[in-house]
């Protein structure tokens, strides 16, 4: 299959081997979980359970609600012991609503739907809806409700289902051992994907860095014609959804569009397996694949835990730290986001957890651009991170928007290429969510300005009308009479009747 | 041949004299710049400048009466874009940045006198008289004109929470090895 070039992009040291030969082990069961209402992108869950309740493993404890959500599942049987706010596994460590669940050790299962008996005889939305009543999201870190995505073949022509196994992020290796140890699972909540979403081909795409997961998967696609196993570049962020879909068609997403307008929808092959799960098991999305690594960790490995496990269990289950760490990071060392404490919970999207130790974040002082011209070659989105950061660091956020800084999605590739040490990405992320802040700003102004704005029609009616009515009341009255109801308060009456 | 001359000139004299003075007492005052300013204000004539409203404030404004600096809800990013049309420079020493705030009724000290309803311009207050009353927080910007008049002093202004959703990465801070100043002295 011919493959097309991507842009820029960068060479990091992968550091994958530390984990990427040893099988996925189980972790058992913390005492307590805590599984957060959000855990995707879009409105929390809603909470179907309160204190006391004893719920048991796969029941529905938070129901989706509203267009883009996602329930959540008891990941084991017990008790609620609270709903309440807890830290999330997020840079902030705000606090957010949390089901706290006590666990009874019998780990049951409640009753679970009736599997889906032939899924390809099936209705798209048969599928669609198990699907969202599993909680299944994108599994690679972006954590969107995977339901979602798979209407988009209502709406849109597809062409393409691309499983992404590309797995570019240093460290990780959880996607490359899945597809290693389930290949059968993949293919087949796949093909069911591919049903739903009425694409003709499957492509999945593999890193050319994990050739037993392209040899064990291209075996296991071997009877079915319509896949593809294709070895991409190693080249970071080749696991970027529209890179990736690039790099196999040959076509760039336009800004603010969707992969799917070119006909090609992406999934992370973990989220493929989840489907396969609540398909034919009608198993809901209650444990993933972790990979606990980095130079702090004693024993890296790669864990099936359960949603809702404290990091620090984790940590623990993993050995603990040989040295203290100096970040514990949620995800990629290029893209996750750095924990500012390890008793938050593992969620969906959550693919790694790194401790990294000073050399390996390798944190130096910033000095000044020497005008090297690394970053803008870097670059997969085809920006000028110097010129967007110069701006950001005068203020001007204008300037750095016209130069697309919203089009920047923080690979992180600038920053570590720079030899002067600019934080460049931090920047971007800064801009980023301030141009968002400001935008919602201004849209509630105008509506704001819309009120004001009918308030005073209102007002002025409202004047009007009685002047008319006083008018003719006293038709031979003097000129005084106008006036005054003008200046009379019309507002008392006008207001009561509007907001009775 | 004189009679129809005389006439003309008069005719002309007289209409042009008219013109004239039409022209002087009865020009309409318009200024484009006035509807320029006005539509960068936020319009929810909250009267926090110390005018009436926001078409006031920028008739001040474009008659350089008014400071650029006044206008609270409009913050920072406001003054920088008047400062700009105007090409005027703003002293932003004095402007202390106002974190979003939002109003909030005390339900159980609310008396239902609807004196704040009447002083609200965006219509974010719900009550009737004698009942209590309460504000819807996506309409309220935060103006705080219903906080004085409450007589039961039952509302108070609340700054908007940082929250999962709306927090963002702060500016990077970095102390440059070579900072600009020290380049600029070494030359």
């Amino acid at each position: 299959m011919k493959l097309f070039p991507i842009l820029g992009g960068i060479h990091p040291d992968y550091r994958k081997e530390r984990t990427s030969e040893k099988a996925i082990v189980a972790m058992p069961m913390p005492a307590t979980l805590y599984i957060p209402l959000q855990q995707h992108i879009g409105a929390p869950a809603e909470v179907l359970v309160a204190e006391g309740d004893l719920v048991r493993k796969g029941q529905m404890i938070a129901r989706n609600q509203g267009t883009v959500s996602a329930s959540q599942h008891a990941p084991t049987s017990g008790r609620i012991k609270a709903v309440t706010e807890v830290a999330a596994p997020h840079p902030s460590g705000l606090p957010q609503m949390t089901i706290v669940l006590e666990s009874d050790g019998k780990d049951e299962w409640a009753d679970l739907p009736e599997p889906i008996a032939d899924p390809f005889t099936a209705d798209m939305h048969t599928i669609n809806d198990r699907v969202a009543q599993s909680g299944i999201v994108g599994m690679g870190g972006a954590a969107f409700p995977s339901a979602i995505k798979l209407n988009l073949g209502e709406q849109k022509k597809l062409e393409i289902l691309l499983l992404n196994g590309a797995e570019c992020e240093p460290y990780l290796t959880c996607d490359d051992r899945v597809m290693r140890e389930y290949p059968d699972e993949i293919i087949d909540g796949a093909r069911i994907m591919a049903h739903a979403l009425g694409t003709p081909r499957i492509v999945i795409a593999i890193e050319q860095n994990k050739p037993q997961a392209i040899g064990i998967m291209t075996k296991a696609a071997s009877a079915f014609p319509e896949i593809r196993v294709v070895g991409v570049p190693v080249q970071y962020p080749m696991g970027s959804e529209r890179h990736l879909v690039q790099a196999i068609t040959g076509r760039e997403t336009p800004a603010r569009k969707l992969t799917a307008d070119l006909g090609v929808v992406v999934h992370n092959v973990s989220t493929t397996r989840a489907v396969h799960h609540a398909v034919r098991f009608g198993r809901p999305l209650v444990a993933r694949v972790v990979t606990v690594s980095g130079g702090a960790i004693r024993e890296p490995n790669n864990v099936l835990t359960p949603i809702g496990t404290l990091v620090s269990d984790l940590v623990e289950f993993c050995g603990g730290f040989a040295v203290r760490p100096e970040s514990v990071v949620n995800g990629g060392p290029m893209m996750g986001q750095p924990l500012p404490s390890l008793d938050v919970p593992v969620v969906k999207g959550t693919s790694g957890i790194l401790a990294l130790t000073a050399e390996e974040i390798n944190d130096s002082q910033t000095s000044s651009c020497i005008r090297c011209g690394n970053c803008v070659t870097v670059c997969p989105c085809g920006l000028s991170p110097i010129d967007m950061a110069s701006f950001i660091r005068k203020d001007k956020l204008d300037g750095a928007a016209k130069l697309g800084v919203m089009d920047c999605f923080s690979c992180g590739s600038c920053s570590w290429v720079c030899p002067s040490h600019i934080p460049l990405v931090h920047y971007f992320n800064y801009a980023k969510g301030a141009l968002n802040d400001l935008e919602r700003e201004r849209s509630k102004g105008d509506r704001v300005k819309i009120f004001v704005e009918s308030r005073t029609v209102r007002l002025e009616r409202a004047a009007e009308a009685k002047r008319a009515t006083l008018a003719a009341r006293k038709p031979a009255s003097d000129n005084a009479a106008p006036g005054n109801a003008a200046e009379a308060k019309p507002a008392p009456t006008t207001e009561e009747k509007a907001n009775a | 041949m004189w009679i129809a001359i005389g006439s003309l000139t008069v005719m002309g004299l007289v209409m042009g004299g008219l013109l004239g003075v039409a022209a002087r007492f009865l020009a309409v005052e318009e200024n484009p710049l006035e509807e320029e300013l006005k539509s960068m204000l936020p319009g929810s004539q909250c009267g926090q400048c110390g005018y009436v409203g926001c078409s006031q404030y920028a008739a001040a404004l474009a008659k350089g009466e008014a400071a650029v600096t006044l206008c609270a809800p409009g913050g920072k990013v406001l003054i920088e874009s008047l400062a700009k049309k105007l090409g005027v420079k703003a002293d932003l020493s004095e402007h202390e940045e106002k974190v979003p705030e939002y109003a909030f009724i005390h339900e159980d000290l609310c008396i239902g006198c609807t004196r704040c309803i009447r002083e609200c311009s965006s219509d974010a207050i719900m009550g009737a008289n004698k009942l209590m009353h309460t504000i819807i927080i996506d309409a309220c910007h935060g103006c705080g004109k219903c906080v004085p008049v409450c007589p039961t002093d039952a509302i108070v202004m609340i700054p908007y929470k940082v929250t999962l959703r709306n927090w963002h990465w702060p500016k990077p801070e970095i102390e440059q090895a070579h900072s600009e100043h020290e380049v600029e002295h070494a030359h």
